[in-house]
């Protein structure tokens, strides 16, 4: 059996050195360097088309990228050949969509059960619906979630299960995509406070793309901003508003910017952190 | 160092002292559960040699805990803070949908079947009255009808069909020829068998193998057209502008079955006569214009008037069973396979149960 994965070991989770995607005669991104570190909630924000979605599924391995390397905890996904350190490798990561992604056919409980049943065949069926029970309960579903169908959910409710399909086998590591795009103010907000809530009482590592000022200063302890094919900044949210760079300074200094400082006093997160 | 999560047992004076090592992961589990269930009472559970444990390992250890009543020791201040979010969550979480035994949910399954069935048949009259009543408003107001919509699926339900259901129906001409030959020749009486195929395929099967090609091609087609739409807001946009779905969606592709039926009845029925035309004058030695005289003397034209009258019903009936089984599409992307399928069973049955009625119908009329 492979060296299984031990994520704790790793400063940095992900590396990204040199990615370069192109769709026809689109250059999405070029050379593109990113690094996230282990236990932060990283931010990923850009213009639309800037590929910030390409880029997560570019990491995850959905999109194979033109040239450059993605390392998740030191490997590299094309160049694994072994079936069994691939699956090893996955299971350290729970993606949540856009649109939430249940399957529409099985019940909210059956879609966390999914990931368990693939990569733990033999659990037994009475701990299969406990862990269910238990990551229903974590994010904050109502306790009759659970044999619903997706379909039957609210927008937020969806989103939530969502998430709960994510963390089902413990990862390591988040990618959330646009967390609360259709959420309303309060919903999304409470959901910030549960990612917040959930990565610091797992340990997670999240990827989180989003559009959602409100998110990023709620949230993230370091944001990356995609612009002009690479990331042009990281840094924490002070260490940006710094920049000189014009679609920065743009978008956190945009009425909708000034709004959501005024609201969530920027330091808070850097000095929870300290 | 272990790795895999593991544990071990001291007898304490109320039960197993349990201590715990390695990594208390998903990953690293193993059969630690199973063995654990296999413990007596248990007293105490130890923490203090994990390395590290996850939701799941929190999980066991509380599980356990409740289960014997036992105490946790040890836990690091990352273990605690999983084990308190646990423990602060008492109430139940279902997980599944009721269980009963199989013969309540069999008996319930069955009346719920019968009374779906029922309220399909009143769902799809009432949709057709609805549809009148539709058609009725657009002639009142003077709304221009939707010919463009008209064309369009006359095209696809008439036109585009024409090669598939000219060669069944050529090859149904066939079989019927070729079939009743054999029974008749033991009588001597082949030349009979152009009786056979004329009358059959006037009267009955060009017009029904029609329906039943149609029904499989067109109205699964609007089940699943509508269906979608529906999926996309596309119904319910349209109703916010004005366009009343009915007329817009509904009116034309039922207009467009209507006419297209009579049409291709007609014309699979004419290729059946000329697929058993050329069984008889191959197989048989009956010479084409023979064969063409005596289709002429033997088809009465009220065969003829059958097939007119009934085409126009089948079509109406396709068309109505199409849209309105798209028109119950809700929720998800699996109604929409379900409901098409549903169109083609609900089409091809009713076409088939009218038909009987239309065949005592007529005899009784006396148009033999």
């Amino acid at each position: 059996m492979a060296e299984l994965i031990e994520p704790e070991k790793f400063d940095i989770a992900i590396k990204v050195r040199g990615l370069c995607n192109q769709f026809g005669d689109a250059v999405i991104h070029e050379d593109l360097d990113l690094d996230v570190r282990s236990g932060e909630i990283l931010g990923v924000v850009g213009g639309s088309g800037t590929g910030k979605s390409v880029l997560m599924r570019s990491i995850i391995g959905l999109q194979i990228p033109t040239a450059g390397e993605v390392e998740v905890y030191g490997k590299t996904l094309d160049t694994i050949v072994d079936e069994e350190e691939s699956r090893d490798l996955r299971r350290r990561w729970g993606v949540m969509f856009q649109g939430g992604a249940l399957f529409s056919t099985l019940t909210v409980a059956e879609n966390i059960q999914v990931p368990l049943r693939e990569f733990y065949p033999r659990m037994d069926s009475e701990l299969l619906d406990e862990i269910a029970a238990y990551k229903v309960a974590m994010v904050g579903l109502p306790n009759d979630a659970g044999p619903k169908y997706p379909a039957e959910l609210s927008g937020g409710m969806v989103k939530r299960a969502g998430l709960a399909r994510a963390l089902a086998l413990d990862p390591a590591l988040l990618f959330l995509d646009e967390p609360t795009a259709g959420l309303d103010p309060i919903g999304a907000a409470k959901f910030d406070e549960l990612i917040r809530e959930l990565a610091d009482t797992m340990g997670l590592t999240v990827f989180l793309i989003t559009h959602d000022l409100d998110s990023l200063y709620a949230t993230c302890d370091r944001v990356a901003v995609l612009a002009e094919k690479k990331v042009i900044a990281v840094g924490t949210i002070p260490e940006l508003l710094a920049t000189e760079h014009p679609w920065i300074q743009e978008y956190f200094n945009g009425p909708r910017g000034r709004a959501a400082s005024g609201s969530n006093d920027a330091l808070t997160r850097a000095d929870r952190k300290s | 160092m272990a790795v895999w999560a593991d544990f071990e047992t001291n007898d304490g004076a109320d039960g197993a002292e349990v201590r715990f090592s390695g990594r208390l992961t998903l990953a690293r589990m193993g059969d630690l559960p199973q063995r654990l269930d296999e413990l007596g009472p248990i007293s105490l559970l130890d923490l203090s040699n994990i390395t590290r444990i996850d939701t799941v390992g929190a999980w066991i250890v509380t599980r356990t805990m409740h289960r014997h009543d036992a105490k946790v020791v040890g836990a690091s201040q990352d273990a605690q803070r999983l084990l308190d979010a646990l423990a602060n969550d008492t109430s139940e979480y279902r997980i599944h949908g009721d269980r009963r035994p199989a013969w309540v949910r069999m008996l319930e399954q069955l009346g719920t079947a019968s009374v779906a069935i029922w309220n399909e048949l009143l769902g799809i009259i009432g949709f057709f009255g609805a549809m009148v009543v539709a058609l009725f408003n657009q002639i009142r107001a003077r709304r221009a009808i939707r010919w463009n919509a008209i064309v369009t699926r006359f095209q696809t339900v008439g036109v585009d069909a024409l090669p598939i259901i000219g060669l069944m129906s050529f090859l149904i001409g066939i079989v019927i020829a070729q079939q009743g030959s054999v029974q008749l020749k033991q009588f001597g009486l082949e030349v009979f068998t152009i009786n056979l195929v004329g009358r059959a395929s006037i009267r009955e099967l060009g017009l029904l193998m029609t329906a039943i090609m149609v029904a499989g091609r067109s109205g699964s087609a609007f089940a699943a057209q509508i269906g979608t739409m529906k999926l996309t807001e596309e119904v319910d946009a349209m109703r916010t502008i004005g366009v009343s779905p009915m007329e817009a969606i509904v009116l034309p592709r039922v207009a467009a079955s209507t006419i297209t039926m009579p049409l291709l009845g007609f014309y699979a029925s004419i290729c059946a006569i000329i697929g058993g035309g050329i069984f008889c004058w191959i197989g048989l030695e009956i010479p084409p214009l023979t064969y063409v005289q005596r289709i002429r003397e033997i088809i009465p034209m009220t065969d003829f008037w059958i097939m007119l009258i009934k085409a126009p019903v089948f079509g109406i009936l396709i068309g109505v069973t199409g849209c309105y089984e798209g028109m119950q599409v809700r929720q998800n992307a699996e109604q929409v396979g379900k409901r098409t399928t549903s169109a083609v069973v609900a089409a091809i049955f009713l076409v088939i149960v009218l038909d009987a009625f239309f065949a005592v119908f007529f005899t009784s009329l006396g148009w033999n």
